[in-house]
């Protein structure tokens, strides 16, 4: 990257500029770590009180692990915590399918007619402000039970097809970057080689695509599992998600259960990112 | 032949849950509210086989008349401005000290900057009303170290509203930033340099201009989506903030006037399209 006139004239440039410097890189060093700071000290707060026996949260009242037991006796949260990690992982699935579709289709499908608007209907979910997303849903799936009957009910299926679609969004986003930036040469190789489209694609296309996708199914899984707004449009009696039920019980009032909860996930999250770095750890030979 | 299979699923499930909900928005924002379920009345009614327009303005006509809503968008709009500005103000020396850290450090110090995101938005907004209100842990602290006699007023305040608007938008505004910065060439701060340009004029006049674009990207992906916010400004806003995104709501679930809740809805959208298109003019100028 450095010119190598440029290399040629720094040495004299330098004494000065490299004190400016390094007392910039501090400044810098600083703004990031307040920044960081700012990010995670509510999370640590709640993550220690987790393990405080008092009842009224954020107060110290000796270590306990009680609030944990009281999270496990909690029927209806993790009712509805299962709830949210079926409607989660159905939802990322489908949207990887479709979201894969809809990026390769815009990256390498060339051009088609149409396709300017089908990029903007795909891309239309990223820039809805989630009220607009929720309603215009409801009002959707209302339209449909009034003209075909279903669906019948709203509830997990209805949040599940809400979830899909801006999580569909989310993947065509990732996988069309992940495709803008890979040569098209791999591909034509194989066409060349002899391989027929669809083996081409699988043998070829789909391993370029893989990490966009998985990075797409993980955006749209945590996004569904951390969906208020939609959700409370879409859904119905039936269809309490943990974050529905979560609003509802902060409204009224705090309770250390919620810290501990607040502890399982970031628990899970860590158990997660820990075994993909395991995962992809570089590998010798 | 291939390619329409492949484009087909995606085309009709857009078409479908993204095309069509947003044509009956407009539709029901035209039409009469009415008591039964659904709350309103077509626009179009059928006599006979012919279509008969039944539909009203009365809605689209509140929005004007009642300077309630205009109050509230323009409330949203500027909370979501100072987000925005905060969200910018606070990553860019984030962003600037990633894509100067070491290439190995990057990915560590990009994922402190995600994982809070992975701890759940209602988790971190109940830790903020944990901190923030009258017996919380900060006027703990304070009243403990003898600063204030009694608690401040921390909780339900605009403070705590942009408190919460900005923790929740900060790493979106962190990734466009970061992705702009790293992509620029060092030596193009070292040429200033070589010139003789000192650290902070070279910053101003070329590592600054330069990352203009993705200092837009960020501010609009924190302005966006804090615009129609409804959480933030219920759990930690002052119950006079009727923000648009609360006013939907208000009306929607507690009114349930539907014809005026989607008008409210196609105002928001009216409202964002604006810095969205200037947003993909500098795009393509670039």
């Amino acid at each position: 990257m450095h010119h190598p006139t440029l290399a040629g004239v720094r040495p004299e440039a330098s004494f000065a500029s490299t004190v400016a410097n390094g007392r910039r890189c501090a400044m810098r060093r600083c703004g990031l770590i307040a920044g960081l700071g700012f990010l995670w000290a509510p999370i640590l707060l709640l993550a220690g009180y987790a393990f405080s026996a008092d009842r009224i949260p954020f107060q110290w009242g000796g270590l306990s692990l009680r609030w944990f037991g009281a999270l496990a006796a909690n029927d209806r949260l993790i009712e509805a915590a299962w709830l949210s990690l079926r409607v989660a992982a159905g939802a990322a699935s489908l949207a990887t399918l479709l979201g894969g579709l809809a990026g390769w289709a815009l990256v390498r499908g060339g051009a088609f007619r149409g396709r300017a608007a089908f990029g903007a209907l795909a891309g239309a979910p990223l820039v809805l402000p989630e009220v607009v997303t929720g309603l215009s849903l409801l009002l959707l799936f209302v339209a449909l039970a009034g003209a075909t009957g279903w669906p019948a009910e709203r509830g997990a299926t209805t949040v599940l097809l809400a979830h899909a679609t801006l999580g569909t969004a989310y993947v065509a986003v990732v996988v069309q970057a992940r495709l803008a930036g890979q040569a098209r040469e791999m591909e034509e190789a194989a066409a060349a080689l002899g391989a027929a489209p669809p083996i081409a694609f699988l043998t070829v296309t789909l391993p370029l695509m893989a990490p966009a996708l998985v990075a797409g199914w993980l955006l749209a899984f945590t996004l569904s599992l951390d969906d208020v707004v939609v959700a409370s449009f879409v859904s119905g009696p039936a269809g309490t998600t943990l974050p529905i039920y979560l609003f509802s019980r902060i409204r009224v009032g705090l309770t250390p259960e919620i810290n501990a909860l607040g502890v399982v996930i970031l628990g899970v999250a860590g158990l997660a990112l820990g075994a993909a770095a395991w995962a992809l750890r570089p590998r010798r030979g | 032949m291939c390619r329409a299979l492949i484009l087909a699923p995606p085309l009709l499930w857009l078409a479908l849950f993204v095309a069509a909900p947003l044509a009956i928005l407009g539709a029901i924002a035209l039409s009469e509210p009415a008591a039964g379920i659904p709350p309103f009345a077509s626009p179009l009614a059928w006599d006979g086989g012919w279509p008969r327009w039944q539909g009203t303005l009365a809605s689209l006509a509140a929005l004007v008349e009642d300077p309630l809503y205009a109050e509230a968008a323009l409330r949203a709009l500027r909370v979501a401005a100072v987000t925005g500005a905060l969200c910018l103000a606070i990553a860019y020396p984030m962003a600037l000290c990633i894509a100067r850290a070491r290439p190995e450090r990057r990915p560590l110090l990009l994922l402190l900057v995600l994982l809070p995101f992975w701890t759940g938005f209602l988790l971190r907004m109940s830790a903020w009303i944990g901190l923030l209100r009258d017996e919380g842990w900060i006027n703990g602290v304070l009243q403990g170290l003898g600063l204030t006699q009694a608690p401040l007023p921390l909780l339900y305040s605009e403070a705590a509203l942009m408190l919460g608007m900005v923790h929740s938008y900060l790493p979106f505004a962190v990734l466009p930033l970061f992705a702009t910065l790293s992509r620029l060439d060092p030596a193009l701060e070292e040429a200033a340099a070589a010139l003789g340009a000192r650290p902070a004029m070279a910053f101003w006049t070329v590592t600054l201009p330069l990352s203009l674009p993705g200092a837009a990207a960020g501010f609009l992906l924190a302005f966006i989506p804090a615009a129609g916010e409804f959480v933030i400004p219920e759990l930690l806003g002052p119950p006079e903030a009727q923000l648009i995104g609360r006013v939907l709501w208000a009306e929607f679930f507690q009114n349930r006037d539907w014809p005026l809740a989607a008008a409210l809805a196609l105002a928001l959208l009216a409202v964002l399209v604006l810095p969205i298109l200037l947003f993909q003019r500098l795009e393509v100028r670039r």
